[in-house]
Protein backbone atom coordinates (compact mmCIF):
# COMPACT_ATOMS: atom_id res chain seq x y z
CA UNK A 1 0.00 0.00 0.00
CA UNK A 2 1.20 3.50 -0.84
CA UNK A 3 2.14 5.65 2.14
CA UNK A 4 2.61 9.41 1.79
CA UNK A 5 3.54 11.32 4.96
CA UNK A 6 1.89 8.67 7.10
CA UNK A 7 -1.28 8.52 5.02
CA UNK A 8 -2.10 5.09 3.59
CA UNK A 9 -3.63 5.09 0.12
CA UNK A 10 -4.95 2.31 -2.07
CA UNK A 11 -4.96 4.32 -5.31
CA UNK A 12 -1.68 5.22 -6.98
CA UNK A 13 -3.23 7.92 -9.14
CA UNK A 14 -3.30 11.58 -8.11
CA UNK A 15 -5.58 13.68 -10.28
CA UNK A 16 -5.73 17.38 -11.13
CA UNK A 17 -9.03 19.28 -11.18
CA UNK A 18 -8.36 21.70 -14.04
CA UNK A 19 -9.38 21.89 -17.70
CA UNK A 20 -12.39 19.52 -17.66
CA UNK A 21 -15.32 20.30 -19.98
CA UNK A 22 -17.58 20.84 -16.94
CA UNK A 23 -17.59 20.49 -13.15
CA UNK A 24 -19.89 17.45 -13.50
CA UNK A 25 -17.42 15.67 -15.81
CA UNK A 26 -14.60 16.55 -13.42
CA UNK A 27 -16.50 15.01 -10.53
CA UNK A 28 -17.35 11.86 -12.49
CA UNK A 29 -13.75 11.52 -13.68
CA UNK A 30 -12.47 11.78 -10.11
CA UNK A 31 -14.95 9.18 -8.90
CA UNK A 32 -14.25 6.80 -11.80
CA UNK A 33 -10.49 7.08 -11.40
CA UNK A 34 -10.66 5.88 -7.81
CA UNK A 35 -8.15 8.57 -6.86
CA UNK A 36 -7.93 9.57 -3.22
CA UNK A 37 -5.94 12.77 -3.76
CA UNK A 38 -6.79 15.70 -6.05
CA UNK A 39 -4.79 18.86 -6.64
CA UNK A 40 -6.31 22.32 -6.25
CA UNK A 41 -5.07 25.91 -6.34
CA UNK A 42 -5.76 29.42 -5.05
CA UNK A 43 -6.56 32.24 -7.42
CA UNK A 44 -7.85 35.78 -7.50
CA UNK A 45 -11.53 35.94 -8.21
CA UNK A 46 -14.01 38.71 -8.81
CA UNK A 47 -17.69 38.49 -7.91
CA UNK A 48 -16.94 38.04 -4.23
CA UNK A 49 -15.21 34.72 -4.77
CA UNK A 50 -18.45 32.81 -5.13
CA UNK A 51 -17.33 30.50 -7.96
CA UNK A 52 -14.44 29.40 -5.76
CA UNK A 53 -16.89 28.62 -2.99
CA UNK A 54 -18.94 26.42 -5.32
CA UNK A 55 -15.85 24.64 -6.58
CA UNK A 56 -14.61 23.96 -3.05
CA UNK A 57 -18.02 22.70 -2.02
CA UNK A 58 -18.06 20.25 -4.96
CA UNK A 59 -14.56 18.97 -4.14
CA UNK A 60 -15.47 18.44 -0.50
CA UNK A 61 -18.56 16.46 -1.51
CA UNK A 62 -16.31 13.94 -3.29
CA UNK A 63 -14.62 12.84 -0.07
CA UNK A 64 -11.08 12.99 -1.44
CA UNK A 65 -7.97 14.47 0.16
CA UNK A 66 -6.79 17.72 -1.39
CA UNK A 67 -3.24 18.60 -2.31
CA UNK A 68 -3.08 22.39 -2.86
CA UNK A 69 -0.45 23.61 -5.30
CA UNK A 70 1.65 26.74 -5.62
CA UNK A 71 1.26 26.79 -9.41
CA UNK A 72 2.44 29.93 -11.13
CA UNK A 73 4.78 31.02 -8.34
CA UNK A 74 8.14 32.18 -9.63
CA UNK A 75 10.02 32.67 -6.37
CA UNK A 76 10.46 30.87 -3.08
CA UNK A 77 8.80 33.76 -1.26
CA UNK A 78 5.68 33.66 -3.46
CA UNK A 79 5.44 29.90 -3.03
CA UNK A 80 5.84 30.08 0.75
CA UNK A 81 3.14 32.78 1.03
CA UNK A 82 0.80 30.78 -1.21
CA UNK A 83 1.40 27.67 0.91
CA UNK A 84 0.45 29.61 4.06
CA UNK A 85 -2.77 30.81 2.43
CA UNK A 86 -3.57 27.31 1.13
CA UNK A 87 -3.11 25.82 4.58
CA UNK A 88 -5.67 28.20 5.99
CA UNK A 89 -8.26 27.74 3.25
CA UNK A 90 -7.95 24.01 2.62
CA UNK A 91 -7.16 22.99 6.17
CA UNK A 92 -4.19 20.80 5.22
CA UNK A 93 -0.44 21.03 5.71
CA UNK A 94 0.13 19.14 2.45
CA UNK A 95 1.49 21.31 -0.33
CA UNK A 96 2.44 20.54 -3.91
CA UNK A 97 5.39 22.90 -4.16
CA UNK A 98 5.94 24.46 -7.58
CA UNK A 99 8.47 27.21 -8.18
CA UNK A 100 8.50 27.85 -11.90
CA UNK A 101 11.81 28.84 -13.47
CA UNK A 102 10.94 29.32 -17.12
CA UNK A 103 7.78 30.61 -18.77
CA UNK A 104 8.11 28.49 -21.90
CA UNK A 105 9.07 25.11 -20.49
CA UNK A 106 7.42 25.56 -17.07
CA UNK A 107 10.40 23.75 -15.65
CA UNK A 108 11.05 24.10 -11.94
CA UNK A 109 13.48 26.68 -10.58
CA UNK A 110 15.26 24.03 -8.56
CA UNK A 111 17.19 26.58 -6.48
CA UNK A 112 14.03 28.37 -5.37
CA UNK A 113 12.37 24.98 -4.93
CA UNK A 114 15.00 23.71 -2.50
CA UNK A 115 14.91 27.02 -0.59
CA UNK A 116 11.10 26.99 -0.28
CA UNK A 117 11.05 23.28 0.58
CA UNK A 118 13.41 23.91 3.49
CA UNK A 119 11.37 26.82 4.85
CA UNK A 120 8.05 24.99 4.56
CA UNK A 121 9.35 21.69 5.96
CA UNK A 122 10.72 23.50 9.02
CA UNK A 123 7.29 25.06 9.48
CA UNK A 124 5.68 21.63 9.53
CA UNK A 125 4.37 21.45 5.98
CA UNK A 126 4.33 18.10 4.19
CA UNK A 127 6.02 19.11 0.97
CA UNK A 128 5.43 17.39 -2.39
CA UNK A 129 8.03 19.08 -4.60
CA UNK A 130 7.48 19.29 -8.36
CA UNK A 131 11.06 18.81 -9.52
CA UNK A 132 13.18 17.68 -12.44
CA UNK A 133 14.74 14.23 -12.74
CA UNK A 134 18.09 15.61 -11.48
CA UNK A 135 19.61 13.32 -8.86
CA UNK A 136 21.52 15.98 -6.92
CA UNK A 137 18.47 18.25 -6.69
CA UNK A 138 16.53 15.26 -5.38
CA UNK A 139 19.16 14.76 -2.67
CA UNK A 140 18.95 18.43 -1.68
CA UNK A 141 15.16 18.21 -1.46
CA UNK A 142 15.39 15.22 0.84
CA UNK A 143 18.00 17.07 2.94
CA UNK A 144 15.55 20.01 3.09
CA UNK A 145 12.97 17.75 4.71
CA UNK A 146 10.88 16.41 1.83
CA UNK A 147 9.74 12.81 2.26
CA UNK A 148 8.23 12.53 -1.23
CA UNK A 149 9.68 13.53 -4.61
CA UNK A 150 7.67 14.39 -7.71
CA UNK A 151 9.92 14.50 -10.78
CA UNK A 152 8.53 15.51 -14.14
CA UNK A 153 8.86 13.08 -17.03
CA UNK A 154 8.21 15.76 -19.70
CA UNK A 155 7.03 19.40 -19.64
CA UNK A 156 3.66 20.13 -17.98
CA UNK A 157 0.77 19.56 -20.36
CA UNK A 158 3.03 18.32 -23.17
CA UNK A 159 1.62 14.75 -23.21
CA UNK A 160 4.99 13.52 -24.47
CA UNK A 161 5.50 10.79 -21.92
CA UNK A 162 8.83 9.81 -20.36
CA UNK A 163 11.72 11.58 -22.11
CA UNK A 164 14.58 10.31 -19.95
CA UNK A 165 13.84 6.83 -18.71
CA UNK A 166 17.42 6.35 -17.56
CA UNK A 167 17.20 9.40 -15.29
CA UNK A 168 13.94 8.11 -13.81
CA UNK A 169 15.57 4.68 -13.31
CA UNK A 170 18.52 6.29 -11.61
CA UNK A 171 16.28 8.20 -9.17
CA UNK A 172 14.41 5.00 -8.35
CA UNK A 173 17.65 3.12 -7.76
CA UNK A 174 19.14 5.85 -5.54
CA UNK A 175 16.06 6.35 -3.40
CA UNK A 176 14.50 2.91 -2.97
CA UNK A 177 12.58 3.94 0.15
CA UNK A 178 11.34 7.39 -0.87
CA UNK A 179 7.90 7.62 -2.47
CA UNK A 180 8.46 8.80 -6.05
CA UNK A 181 5.55 10.23 -8.02
CA UNK A 182 5.84 11.18 -11.68
CA UNK A 183 4.23 14.59 -11.97
CA UNK A 184 3.73 16.20 -15.37
CA UNK A 185 4.24 15.17 -18.95
CA UNK A 186 2.17 11.98 -19.06
CA UNK A 187 -0.07 11.80 -22.15
CA UNK A 188 -1.37 8.26 -22.35
CA UNK A 189 -2.07 5.31 -20.08
CA UNK A 190 0.89 3.47 -21.64
CA UNK A 191 3.20 6.28 -20.44
CA UNK A 192 1.85 5.89 -16.92
CA UNK A 193 2.23 2.11 -17.07
CA UNK A 194 5.84 2.44 -18.24
CA UNK A 195 6.92 4.57 -15.26
CA UNK A 196 5.01 2.34 -12.85
CA UNK A 197 6.88 -0.66 -14.32
CA UNK A 198 10.11 1.09 -13.31
CA UNK A 199 8.89 0.98 -9.73
CA UNK A 200 7.51 4.49 -9.38
CA UNK A 201 5.01 4.71 -6.55
CA UNK A 202 2.33 6.82 -8.19
CA UNK A 203 1.48 9.17 -11.05
CA UNK A 204 0.01 12.67 -10.92
CA UNK A 205 -2.04 13.61 -13.98
CA UNK A 206 -4.38 16.29 -15.13
CA UNK A 207 -4.42 17.34 -18.78
CA UNK A 208 -4.21 13.79 -20.15
CA UNK A 209 -7.54 13.01 -18.50
CA UNK A 210 -9.27 16.39 -18.56
CA UNK A 211 -8.58 17.11 -22.23
CA UNK A 212 -9.26 13.60 -23.53
CA UNK A 213 -12.21 13.11 -25.86
CA UNK A 214 -14.00 11.33 -23.01
CA UNK A 215 -12.37 12.25 -19.68
CA UNK A 216 -14.35 9.71 -17.66
CA UNK A 217 -13.28 6.81 -19.88
CA UNK A 218 -9.71 8.07 -19.84
CA UNK A 219 -9.75 8.29 -16.05
CA UNK A 220 -10.75 4.63 -15.94
CA UNK A 221 -8.07 3.71 -18.49
CA UNK A 222 -5.35 5.46 -16.49
CA UNK A 223 -6.45 3.78 -13.27
CA UNK A 224 -6.12 0.37 -14.94
CA UNK A 225 -2.77 1.19 -16.56
CA UNK A 226 -1.29 2.43 -13.29
CA UNK A 227 -2.49 -0.67 -11.49
CA UNK A 228 -1.15 -2.89 -14.28
CA UNK A 229 2.23 -1.15 -14.29
CA UNK A 230 2.55 -1.47 -10.54
CA UNK A 231 1.67 -5.17 -10.58
CA UNK A 232 4.17 -5.71 -13.37
CA UNK A 233 6.87 -4.03 -11.29
CA UNK A 234 6.08 -6.26 -8.32
CA UNK A 235 6.11 -9.30 -10.59
CA UNK A 236 9.59 -8.49 -11.95
CA UNK A 237 9.55 -7.68 -15.68
CA UNK A 238 11.95 -9.50 -18.00
CA UNK A 239 14.95 -7.48 -19.14
CA UNK A 240 15.33 -6.95 -22.93
CA UNK A 241 17.69 -9.40 -24.70
CA UNK A 242 19.86 -8.88 -27.72
CA UNK A 243 18.91 -12.12 -29.48
CA UNK A 244 15.81 -14.23 -30.00
CA UNK A 245 15.24 -16.97 -27.42
CA UNK A 246 12.76 -19.72 -28.33
CA UNK A 247 9.92 -20.05 -25.88
CA UNK A 248 8.86 -23.53 -27.00
CA UNK A 249 11.26 -26.32 -25.91
CA UNK A 250 13.82 -27.24 -28.57
CA UNK A 251 14.44 -30.67 -27.06
CA UNK A 252 12.04 -33.31 -28.34
CA UNK A 253 11.28 -31.56 -31.59
CA UNK A 254 10.44 -33.99 -34.43
CA UNK A 255 12.73 -34.20 -37.45
CA UNK A 256 10.99 -34.78 -40.80
CA UNK A 257 13.85 -34.53 -43.22
CA UNK B 1 -8.18 55.63 0.34
CA UNK B 2 -6.43 54.08 -2.63
CA UNK B 3 -5.68 50.37 -2.39
CA UNK B 4 -4.45 47.75 -4.83
CA UNK B 5 -6.88 44.83 -4.52
CA UNK B 6 -6.04 41.73 -6.54
CA UNK B 7 -3.87 43.87 -8.79
CA UNK B 8 -6.48 46.54 -9.45
CA UNK B 9 -6.40 50.08 -8.11
CA UNK B 10 -9.50 50.88 -6.04
CA UNK B 11 -10.70 53.89 -4.11
CA UNK B 12 -12.46 52.47 -1.06
CA UNK B 13 -13.34 53.64 2.41
CA UNK B 14 -12.32 50.71 4.58
CA UNK B 15 -10.23 51.01 7.71
CA UNK B 16 -9.66 47.28 8.13
CA UNK B 17 -9.30 44.27 5.90
CA UNK B 18 -12.58 42.91 7.26
CA UNK B 19 -14.34 46.16 6.31
CA UNK B 20 -12.81 46.06 2.83
CA UNK B 21 -14.03 42.52 2.27
CA UNK B 22 -17.51 43.45 3.37
CA UNK B 23 -17.52 46.50 1.07
CA UNK B 24 -16.50 44.32 -1.88
CA UNK B 25 -18.90 41.48 -0.97
CA UNK B 26 -16.22 38.90 -0.22
CA UNK B 27 -17.97 36.93 2.49
CA UNK B 28 -17.08 33.28 2.02
CA UNK B 29 -15.38 31.29 4.75
CA UNK B 30 -13.21 29.76 2.04
CA UNK B 31 -11.28 32.97 1.21
CA UNK B 32 -7.59 33.57 1.94
CA UNK B 33 -6.07 37.01 2.35
CA UNK B 34 -2.69 38.71 2.32
CA UNK B 35 -1.63 42.33 2.72
CA UNK B 36 1.67 43.48 1.22
CA UNK B 37 2.74 39.88 0.77
CA UNK B 38 2.03 38.80 4.35
CA UNK B 39 -0.76 36.31 5.04
CA UNK B 40 -3.60 37.62 7.21
CA UNK B 41 -5.58 34.75 8.78
CA UNK B 42 -9.37 35.13 8.85
CA UNK B 43 -9.42 35.72 12.60
CA UNK B 44 -7.08 38.73 12.27
CA UNK B 45 -8.92 40.60 9.50
CA UNK B 46 -10.86 42.81 11.90
CA UNK B 47 -7.62 44.01 13.50
CA UNK B 48 -5.72 44.39 10.23
CA UNK B 49 -5.77 48.13 9.53
CA UNK B 50 -5.16 49.26 5.98
CA UNK B 51 -3.06 52.19 4.81
CA UNK B 52 -2.90 54.16 1.56
CA UNK B 53 -1.33 52.09 -1.22
CA UNK B 54 -1.55 48.73 0.54
CA UNK B 55 -1.56 45.72 -1.77
CA UNK B 56 -4.33 43.31 -0.82
CA UNK B 57 -4.78 39.81 -2.20
CA UNK B 58 -8.09 37.99 -1.74
CA UNK B 59 -7.85 34.43 -3.05
CA UNK B 60 -10.39 31.70 -3.64
CA UNK B 61 -10.15 27.91 -4.05
CA UNK B 62 -9.76 27.09 -7.72
CA UNK B 63 -9.15 24.14 -9.99
CA UNK B 64 -5.51 23.17 -10.28
CA UNK B 65 -3.11 20.59 -11.66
Amino acid sequence: MLELYGQHLSSRLLLGTSQYPSPAIMAESIETSGTEIVTVSLRRETAGGKDGGQFWSLIRSLGVKVLPNTAGCHSAKEAVTTAHMAREVFGTDWIKLEVIGNHDTLQPDVFGLVEAAGILSREGFKVFPYTTDDLVVAERLLDAGCEVLMPWCAPIGSARGPQHLDALRSLRAHFPDTPLIVDAGIGRPSHAASVMELGYDAVLLNTAVAQAGDPVQMAAAFAQAIEAGHRAFLAGPLEPRDMAVPSTPVIGQAVFT
Amino acid sequence: MKLIVNGESLDVDAETLAALMQALDYQGSWLATAVNGEVVPARDRGRCTLAEGDRVEILSPMKGG
